[in-house]
């Protein structure tokens, strides 16, 4: 059974709240108490991946499980899905709009931060039935 | 060229270098700054090390102090005279993120730090742990 899970609503385009899921995901963790390191890297990829719902995906929710011996984020949405994830997955790969760029997102770079910042990385897309991310990362006695 | 001495700073010599306002944080002006980091695109904040750093940013939003508390940043200053609105204040607020504003640009606010001695951030960290 697992140790505890938490669900996360995420509504598209509300920037007043976004990132608030993952705000609290990293204030969870720090009071579990694992390593910084791990913290950090679990603390980014939610917040990556809200953003992209928030930006590109619909309404979503993200589930967080804490497991004796992983950390699993599942992230999903009911917006458009990516049409081409091995492109999507490119360093620099972005359709934000001009708007999105002007506050500071857009780089192309949150998906090869989620990459590079996760043990294993699951990601599912029907074009037109949203996005499926399962983030897992591991748990490593300290 | 003259080496500077690399040296930490503590958030009330960035405040005077920088002649900055500050909003939030009067009472961590104590407080060290280990290193320095500056980027207008959210992502970059989270690639790389930036724990421990301060920001310079020419950003203006709510989601650069969600961004920088995700990342870890330790200070924030928004850059060419900025003005943070009320709910950025009440944010950094809430997460005890210094927050500041400082008449310079983004280049000679980051001279003007560099040449006090203080770093970026890759030399913060040892290059074998900086690749993830
Ligand atoms: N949940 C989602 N729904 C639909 N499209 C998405 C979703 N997440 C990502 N994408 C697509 O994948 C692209 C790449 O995403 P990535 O997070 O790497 O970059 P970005 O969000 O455009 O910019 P950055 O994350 O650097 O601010 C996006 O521009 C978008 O086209
Ligand atoms: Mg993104």
């Amino acid at each position: 059974m697992p140790a505890l899970t938490k669900t996360f609503f995420i509504k598209a385009r509300d920037f007043a709240k976004a990132g608030e899921s993952s705000l609290q995901i990293q204030s969870i963790l720090k009071s579990i108490g694992f390593t910084s390191d791990l913290i950090r890297r679990i603390s980014i990829c939610a917040y990556e991946a809200e953003m992209n719902v928030v930006m590109h995906g619909g309404n979503g929710e993200l589930l967080l499980t804490v497991n004796p011996e992983d950390i699993v984020l599942d992230v999903n949405d009911d917006g458009p899905g990516i049409e081409d994830v091995e492109l999507a997955l490119r360093e620099g790969y972005s359709t934000a709009t001009p708007e999105y760029r002007e506050m500071g997102f857009g780089a192309g770079m949150g998906l090869p931060n989620i990459k590079k910042n996760t043990d294993s990385l699951e990601i599912d897309s029907h074009n037109g039935r949203g996005v499926h991310l399962k983030m897992s990362f591991k748990v490593e006695d300290s | 060229m003259n080496e500077i001495e690399t040296k930490d700073l503590s958030l009330n010599d960035v405040k005077h270098l920088l002649r900055a306002q500050i909003y939030v944080g009067e009472g961590k002006l104590d407080m060290p700054i280990k290193a320095g980091t500056a980027s207008d695109l959210m992502s970059d904040m989270l690639t790389g090390q930036n724990s421990d750093a301060v920001l310079l940013t020419g950003l203006c939003n709510v989601q650069v102090i969600r961004t920088s508390v995700i990342a870890g940043v330790v200070a924030v200053v928004l850059v060419r005279g900025k003005q943070p609105t009320q709910e950025i204040i009440t944010q950094a607020r809430e997460h005890g993120l210094p927050l500041l504003s400082t008449p310079f640009t983004m280049f000679t606010s980051c001279g003007r730090l560099f040449s006090k001695g203080l770093r970026g951030v890759e030399e913060k960290v040892p290059a074998a742990t900086h690749a993830r």
